[in-house]
């Protein structure tokens, strides 16, 4: 059976409550908005980048404790990281979560923040949510 | 202090309901989203595609015989249950959204134009809302919005002003609203809309499980239904449309069983309500929704409807009562839903909290953003009753909700 503590770690909670950069950005060189139609919530993720370094990351916008948790982790995992590198954290994120991808553990090694997000893959209909700032900051480095 | 009621008499005829989840037995408070079924649906459909199966219309051997009585003796009963002056005012449609499509393609192609107005309601859900964006759009009509109070009612003082245009050709708004509850003045709204020359356009899904709906009483022009909101199937729904509405309409779907007689080059239509049911049509699913109104008028729908309204209310009442919860909507009379926020917690996590207490509940904007807007919240929580609602649905809702608030916190 699923155990709510999985999904709802301390860690979650707290930036769920807590969340660090949420924030507007207006020295941002990338940014884009992600959109859950489920829920109808939305994010705004900001990037300011320099050279091949992301040397800013920030969010804003209201959502669940997943979304919340997830953006906010997410500046905290980004900043500072070369464009390669952030690229790389996302794909090993997004594997983390969706079973059609293959995960890569190693890769996320360092960030044990983010791991703890690992429990919203047992919930299929919450991962959009754990996902969403995630896609929005992809989006934001691409351009689209 | 909220009385306790007593066992539910016809909750053992919804075998869905006789399940556990998340180790607890299952409290199915989703029923706006869709019900469940009683097994009297369930065998009325399995009947049909053991002993009758066949097309229907024009065949000439004993099972075309017998599945198109069955479909035509469907449509009869629904007519019947919403006192449609003959059968050939409804429709079968797949639902209530392709019902709403009908209409907006059919009727409105005819009848709107430019400098048209076709007035919405902001507590319409998105499917009797986007239909008359797209017709608006095609035919250079426009769209007004008819209030809503921050009790959620019908600004019915709006309604007033946009008609006073001049300009309206067309009012739509739901009877029962699926996202807070609040049952609209339909017989007022359609005779105000009637006074000025203006056509309605009921959206019922929400009504045909908890209230009685009278066409003719209620004066309206069109009115959607779906049948898996009212114990029935999915996939099977029926407009009701005057009749003289419907024959000067022209079809909105064109194929075969909707004709009398064709050439390569021109076809003549067949009559209403043929005209506006092209190919197969969905025989067990209408078979299944006629014995979903049969098996509600032979529960005694009103005691049901009693039951379940007297659980909504307690349900508000004790909810209300958790710190930092807020049930969204006061309108003075409502339907068997209660919609809430929390505080602290999103209504996402709320019904991921609710789940694993085996409560299933709605979480998101219900397919109603504007009205979202208007009360002024992203989206909300939703517990919704049915005739199978009991007690024990209750109390594990409340307790899914004193859940919610040990883990998340109550107020801050």
């Amino acid at each position: 059976m699923l155990n709510l503590t999985d999904l709802y770690q301390e860690i979650i909670l707290d930036h769920g409550k807590a969340p660090r950069n949420k924030r507007t950005m207006e020295t941002a060189t990338h940014w884009a908005e992600g959109y859950n139609p489920l829920c109808g919530d939305q994010i705004k993720v900001y990037l300011q980048v320099e050279g091949e370094t992301v040397k800013d990351v920030s969010f804003s916008g209201n959502g669940c404790a997943i979304s919340q948790a997830s953006a906010s982790m997410m500046t905290e995992a980004l900043v500072g990281k070369t464009i390669d590198e952030a690229n790389s954290t996302f794909q090993s994120f997004h594997a983390m979560l969706v079973p059609s991808d293959k995960p890569d553990q190693a890769k996320l090694q360092g960030y044990d923040e983010l791991q703890a997000l690992e429990g919203v893959k047992n919930y299929p209909n919450r991962i959009k949510c754990a996902t969403l700032a995630w896609h929005a900051f992809k989006s934001a480095l691409e351009g689209k | 202090m909220v009385a306790t009621i007593l066992s539910n008499p016809i909750k053992d005829q919804f075998p869905a309901l006789d399940q556990m989840v998340s180790g607890h037995p299952l409290a199915y408070l989703d029923s706006a989203a869709t019900t469940q079924r009683p097994v009297a649906v369930l065998e009325a459909m399995e009947a049909f595609y053991r002993h009758d199966n066949s097309n229907v219309h024009r065949g000439i051997h004993s099972l075309s015989v017998r599945a198109t009585d069955h479909y035509d003796d469907a449509r009869r009963q629904i007519a019947r249950f919403v006192n449609a002056s003959v059968p050939e005012e409804i429709v079968f449609t797949k639902g209530c959204t392709e019902a709403v499509n009908l209409v907006a393609q059919a009727w409105g192609r005819q009848n709107l134009t430019q400098g048209d107005v076709i007035a919405v309601s902001e507590m319409d859900h998105h499917s009797n809302i986007v239909p008359w964006q797209v017709i608006a759009e095609a035919t250079g009509a426009s769209i007004e919005p008819i209030s809503v109070t921050q009790k959620g009612e019908l600004d019915i003082s709006s309604l007033r002003a946009v008609l006073a245009t001049g300009k309206v050709k067309l009012v739509a708004f739901k009877h029962v609203c699926n996202a807070i509850g609040t049952v609209n003045p339909v017989s007022e709204v359609a005779e105000l809309v009637s006074t000025h020359g203006a056509t309605t356009l009921v959206d019922g899904a929400q009504a045909l499980a908890h209230i009685d709906v009278d066409v003719q009483a209620l004066g309206v022009d069109f009115y959607a239904m779906a049948g898996h909101k009212v114990y029935g199937p999915m996939g099977i729904g029926a407009l009701f449309a005057r009749k003289e509405l419907l024959e000067a309409m022209a079809p909105y779907q064109v194929g075969g069983g909707m004709i009398q007689k064709v050439t390569l080059t021109s076809t003549t239509y067949a009559p209403v309500p043929e005209k506006f049911e092209p190919g197969t049509p969905n025989v067990p699913g209408a078979i299944g929704f006629a014995a979903a109104l049969d098996w509600l008028s032979d529960s005694g729908k009103q005691r049901l409807w009693n039951l379940e309204s007297e659980l909504a209310h307690q349900a508000r009442e004790r909810l209300q009562s958790i710190n930092g919860l807020r049930v969204i909507g006061s309108a003075r009379e409502t339907a068997p839903i209660v919609s809430f926020v929390m505080e602290d917690a999103h209504p996402h996590d709320i019904g991921t909290v609710m789940d694993s207490e085996g409560v299933a509940i709605r979480a998101g904007h219900h397919c109603c953003q504007p009205l979202m807007d208007r009360m002024g919240v992203g989206s909300t929580a939703r517990a919704s009753f049915a005739a199978y609602s009991t007690q024990e649905d209750v109390d594990a809702l409340i307790r899914g909700a004193e859940r919610v608030v040990e883990i998340f916190g109550g107020k801050c």
